[in-house]
């Protein structure tokens, strides 16, 4: 067989598209500490699982010269293949090919791969590397990018999609991973921006790098476009390969369970001396996440942004659960624009693809401010609460210590159709501190401290417990903190079963 | 009368470790606390417990009066006062007497004698006691000096009286010395403290601190039960104790074992006493220990004399209070074996020792109890009575009075627990903390088990051949992490491969997958610090580079300490966690960050640039929007890492800013009442 010249023809070609833009411009990739296209695919899927398709796609541009530069695969490689046995569909530019600038051909194969993945319930991988637009085809190539963009919208909330930004990702392109579920970016080698700096210095005059406007650590801080940074390609693809394995493959499938030896019911005594006796002081809601959760195993997304709140995936006796908690220990857990935004986008994500959602509660309210109103936390805070309400999957909160306000109503309060709204013995469910309110209700004995803080103590007494609420029905039951994780356990065993739905409607409204 | 209800005027862990030994005598237990310690193991143990007040010591465990009044309320009939508190305080054991209830421990009048410094060193030449020779009155001249060092002995320290901090102090070894030091000490003291008097005394080389374990009744009769070496220390405290003394021998102990209860029989003394010595460890006569003072309570290192002489100090202290004699005599007294303790402390060693506070998030100590040869090692289900395995290993003993969950606060002594180990030798005993130590869990705070665990393996410390520098000559620069052979990095690369590849197949067990379950990756390549070795695993056949290694573990996801066996019968526990592409490693002193790869993605590994975490340290940051309640450092003072350097408000929290660098604090940008940005740059250091 393997001297029919049909059979070395193709292994000619296969090898040619292998090469990419040739080994220098490899080496010139690597020199940057990153890998190729290739090779990242290497990384991320299991050993030997890649399937590529459309090698030999070519560019149909004829301007410039370009008819005389054909490489195969035109700049993207894209296929399929597994992250632990499990089917995932993904591209991976190529950056040593005409800077891994998106033809219209490149944009095709994207989209086919894509069409795919919605087709069979898959998850789609996009690793980007790419120069920009190709400037030779013109508007066939920003035909290509909204073809993708189409796409990415249509399957948003059917299956995963998840993005790895690897190195540039300018213009146009960046509304791509934009509309995907998640962002993962690498330090240093990879930048988002809609204009870049030189452009921004034409225009506002400011002086910016690219790292400082678009860079990993720029978005996963400041902006909260990324959701993690890592350190290197290596770090960002393995890292990949963990998150996908919380992920339902679509919106049609239930998500995967995978065993552990953690039992459902261990205790944590521990945490029944987390709530300190003093309400001003913080703690850290990582630990109760992470004795909740099975192995102490927490993928917190956005870790460095907006992080008065928490959010992330992990599992109860090995399905995944998204968490969302209030940080005590960030500006003390208050609700402002940026950790709305935040753990609205979870809350949805997680809903869309049927994914518990298990609140951990301790929230002073919503942070007051001249730049928080006039920067909308009206319409911002309105997303969290929105997303919670609308929300059908099981839904499970946990109230720790404060649960004050409208920020009470907002976390997965049982108003929001909570399906099991549990608090510690330290929860105080009220309108406001105790301080506060007396000033407000007994505004005559203000100035009389003696009587403040008998006013106090006497609101203390009513309201800072977990019993009025639960006498209300708004709490279904007051735990023990070391029983957390067997309450969940079981609450989302008796809650696999759930049905709710909302109203038809074409879709919601949520105040953007 | 005998003692029916016993009150504890003491927390941490001699409060439950008395409590255990008053409740297996048949007494009720009465805890006291304050209000940080509400939740403290030593109140829950008690029968009852009585809130003296708020945190600080001077307005809680110090106040005898409250302590008295609890006495009175609960109807205690004694009190233990533990150590440290009011365990020294005459006033205390007197107060006690004058209201009826008994005081567990020396009368008051020996606590007094030994409590005055001077008057007891006086006490001690007429008991005849060895102390450091020297001279006390004025020295009229050089001449006079002179001879004065000559009498007493080369080396001869001369200081400043009014001298301290190393200042106005001088070594002199001969009279040459003394010519040329004895004006300059002179002059130092003058120009420093405005004090020119000089005393001499003699230099005591390669000091050691070795104490005597008294114990006496009521009646009369006063037994010495040993000695404890306590060289080990940083900072005059200590670290390490064992019981008895590498460099005692049994004529050394009977001679200083006899003074010290000369000692404690001219003050009348009784209960547990411990007169403390310094020894010239350059003096091989074993006549060189001289007095240094005499502590009229119960020691924090009480248990290596308990493991060495099988008595219980806590129930003969209590015995002697009911006015009981001695049940045993002098030639009853015998140590057996060796027993040595470490003192685990919050305090971090990779930061320039810095007391750490905080939450124990996880606190999981070693196993305890008498310890079968194969156990010591590391592996279950060793059958004591297994003729094979009679002998047993040794004995592991934790004394604590924390529980995960429970907060190190500011307000106390920072000390976590006492690991005690107890061996027919000094060897095995040390090897016993070296794997009881490998298998303490703590996280949440700063700890010095890594240090600990540095010090048993220390060549010099497992010699011997140590002295009360022994920290600072050995660890000048601070402590950087204990040194790893080759041979267990090995093991390491090995384990940390394992655990990968135990994660990677369970990773292969999740639903949903096309075909059939992959098995997981078998080559693996492990880079610990800057070097890379490639592990193969096939089954139980394990290469380290291409060499076989036998090894033996079990590792769970999920697992937090791993127990693996070298070569059938080297035991090796190991700490794990997990971190990103791979795991942190903790054992034998050390933490190792251990990245593993697939072979098939370490080969791509190369391309990877090793990139320098931008230096952020120097800038000490607001974390949050709010206001800077308190600065504690101003230009140009030095500050270690870890040291608290600013208090910010937010939200009516108040928050730490420590230091993540020692440094000179450079320019500061923000005064107290200040309102911050997020990541605005309170101070710079330099």
């Amino acid at each position: 067989m393997s001297d029919l010249p049909i059979i070395e023809q193709l292994e000619a070609k296969r090898a040619a598209a292998r090469l990419g833009g040739g080994q220098a411009r490899i080496d010139a990739q690597h020199a940057k500490g990153k890998l190729t296209a290739r090779e990242r695919l290497d990384v991320l899927l299991d050993e030997d699982s890649f399937e590529e398709l459309d090698m030999y796609v070519e560019h149909n541009c004829i301007d410039f010269g370009m008819d005389q530069q054909h490489v195969p695969g035109d700049g993207v490689v894209t296929g399929s293949g597994t992250i632990n046995g499990r089917l995932v569909f993904v591209f991976s530019q190529d950056f040593t090919v005409f800077g891994g600038s998106l033809s219209e051909r490149h944009a095709q194969k994207i989209c086919k791969i894509m069409d795919m993945a919605m087709k069979v319930g898959a998850p789609v991988i996009g690793l980007n590397d790419s120069g920009g637009a190709r400037i030779q085809e013109g508007v066939a190539s920003l035909g290509g990018y909204a073809e993708v963009f189409q796409r990415n919208v249509l399957a948003s909330g059917v299956v995963p999609q998840i993005s790895l930004v690897m190195g540039p990702c300018a213009g146009g392109a960046v509304y791509s991973p934009a509309m995907t579920d998640f962002i993962f970016m690498v330090k240093d080698s990879s930048y988002m921006f809609v204009t870049g700096p030189d452009v921004v210095k034409t225009v506002t005059n400011e002086l910016v790098s690219q790292e400082e406007l678009g860079g990993a650590v720029t978005h996963t801080t400041k902006s909260g476009v990324a959701d993690v940074a890592f350190d290197n390609d290596i770090e960002a693809l393995l890292a990949a390969r963990d998150f996908v394995d919380f992920l339902p493959a679509s919106n049609r499938e239930s998500v995967p369970e995978r065993p552990t030896a953690d039992p459902f019911d261990r205790e944590e005594p521990s945490l029944d001396t987390l709530i300190p006796a003093s309400a001003n002081q913080p703690y850290d809601m990582h630990e109760i996440i992470r004795k909740t959760l099975d192995e102490g195993d927490f993928f917190e997304v956005q870790p460095a942004h907006a992080g008065n709140i928490l959010c992330g995936f992990g599992r109860i006796e090995g399905r995944t659960v998204g968490v969302v908690a209030n940080q005590p220990t960030v500006l003390a857990g208050v609700l402002d624009i940026n950790s709305s935004k935040k753990a609205a986008r979870f809350v949805r994500f997680c809903d869309a693809f049927e994914i518990p959602i298990l609140t951990f509660v301790d929230v002073p309210g919503f942070l007051p401010g001249v730049a928080q109103e006039h920067a909308g936390i009206i319409k911002h805070g309105a997303k969290l609460l929105f997303a919670y309400a609308e929300a059908t999957v099981p839904k499970i909160t946990i109230i720790t210590r404060k649960a004050y306000g409208g920020a009470y109503d907002v976390m997965a309060s049982k108003h929001l159709r909570g399906d099991l709204n549990y608090a510690w013995p330290t929860a105080e469910i009220a309108v406001m501190g105790a301080k506060g309110a007396v000033e407000i209700i007994f505004r005559s004995d203000n100035g009389d401290a003696a009587k403040v803080a008998e006013r106090i103590a006497e609101y203390e007494a009513r309201f800072a417990n977990p019993f009025v609420a639960a006498s209300k029905g708004f709490i279904d039951e007051v735990i023990l903190p070391h029983a957390t994780r067997r309450r969940v356990a079981l609450g989302l065993r008796k809650l696999r079963n759930k049905q709710l739905e909302n109203p038809w409607k074409k879709h919601d409204n949520i105040p953007l | 009368m005998t003692i029916k209800k016993l009150l504890i005027a003491n927390r941490g862990e001699i409060a439950c470790r008395v409590i255990r030994t008053a409740r297996r005598m048949g007494m009720q237990t009465v805890a006291v606390y304050s209000e940080a310690d509400a939740r403290a193991p030593h109140v829950l143990m008690a029968d009852e417990a009585v809130l003296l007040g708020p945190p600080p010591a001077a307005q809680s465990y110090l106040l005898a009066g409250a302590i008295i009044a609890a006495c009175k309320a609960t109807g205690a009939d004694a009190v233990h006062p533990g150590y440290g508190f009011l365990s020294e305080r005459e006033s205390f054991a007197r107060a006690c007497a004058d209201n009826g209830i008994i005081f567990v421990g020396p009368p008051p009048k020996a606590i007094a004698a030994m409590g005055d410094k001077i008057e007891s060193k006086k006490l001690a030449l007429a008991a005849g006691v060895n102390v450091v020779p020297g001279h006390v009155g004025e020295i009229d001249d050089t001449e006079h000096a002179v001879r004065i060092a000559t009498e007493i002995g080369y080396p001869v320290m001369m200081k400043a009286s009014a001298g301290g901090g190393g200042k106005g102090m001088r070594l002199a070894y001969s009279e040459a010395e003394v010519r040329e030091g004895f004006p300059a000490v002179k002059r130092e003291g003058l120009a420093s403290f405005g004090d020119d008097r000089v005393f001499i005394e003699k230099f005591i080389e390669q000091p050691r601190h070795i104490e005597i374990q008294l114990l006496g009744d009521q009646h009369g009769t006063i037994l010495y039960l040993g000695e404890r070496e306590c060289s080990i220390q940083r900072r005059h405290q200590k670290v390490v104790e064992e019981a008895p003394s590498p460099f005692v021998s049994p004529e050394m102990r009977k001679a200083m074992g006899e003074q010290a209860a000369a000692l404690a029989q001219a003050v009348g003394y009784y209960s547990a006493g411990t007169v403390e010595f310094i020894v010239a460890g350059n003096d091989p006569t074993g006549q060189g220990f001289y007095f240094l003072e005499m502590n009229t309570r119960l020691q924090v290192e009480h248990p290596v004399t308990e493991m060495v002489t099988g008595l219980d100090l806590v129930e003969q202290m209590i015995r002697v209070a009911n006015g009981e004699a001695l049940s045993f005599d002098q030639d009853d007294v015998h140590l057996d074996g060796w027993s040595v303790e470490t003192r685990v402390y919050a305090e971090d060693p990779y930061r320039g020792f810095l007391p750490s506070t905080g939450r124990l998030v996880r606190y999981t100590p070693p196993q305890t109890g008498e310890l079968a040869t194969d156990e010591a090692e590391g592996l279950d289900g060793t059958d004591l009575e297994d003729p094979d395995h009679g002998l047993t290993a040794g004995t592991v003993r934790l004394d604590d009075g924390v529980t995960e969950g429970s907060e190190v606060s500011m307000f106390y002594d920072p000390m976590i627990a006492k690991l005690v180990t107890h061996a027919a030798t000094r060897e095995a005993a040390i090897d016993l903390q070296i794997g009881a130590l490998d298998r303490f869990e703590i996280e949440g705070l700063g700890h010095n088990i890594d240090f600990l665990s540095a010090l048993m393996q220390h060549e010099r410390f497992r010699s011997g051949a140590i002295t009360t520098g022994f920290i600072a000559e050995e660890y000048p620069d601070g402590f950087t992490g204990a040194p790893a052979a080759d041979g267990l990095l090995r093991q390491l690369a090995a384990i940390a491969a394992f655990a990968s590849m135990a994660q990677a197949d369970r990773a292969r067990r999740i639903e949903g997958q096309l075909g059939r379950r992959l098995a997981p990756p078998t080559e693996w390549q492990v880079r610990i610090g800057s070097a890379s070795r490639s592990v193969t695993i096939f089954g139980d056949d394990v290469t380290v580079d291409g060499v076989p290694l036998d090894m033996a573990l079990d590792y769970t996801p999920g697992d937090r300490l791993i127990e693996a066996d070298f070569n059938e019968g080297e035991a090796l526990a190991v700490r794990i966690a997990p971190v990103r592409s791979g795991w942190r490693l903790t054992t034998r002193g050390a933490s190792h960050e251990v990245r593993v790869l697939p072979a098939h993605v370490a080969r791509h590994a190369g391309h990877m640039i090793e990139r320098p975490a931008p230096d952020l340290s120097r800038f000490l940051m607001s974390p949050m929007p709010g206001k800077l309640v308190t600065l504690h450092v101003e230009a140009g003072e030095k500050v270690e890492a870890g040291q608290p350097l600013a208090v910010v408000e937010a939200m009516k929290m108040e928050n730490i800013l420590r230091a993540g660098r020692a440094g000179t604090v450079g320019r500061v940008n923000a005064q107290a009442g200040a309102t911050l940005a997020l990541d605005e740059v309170i101070l710079e250091l330099e």
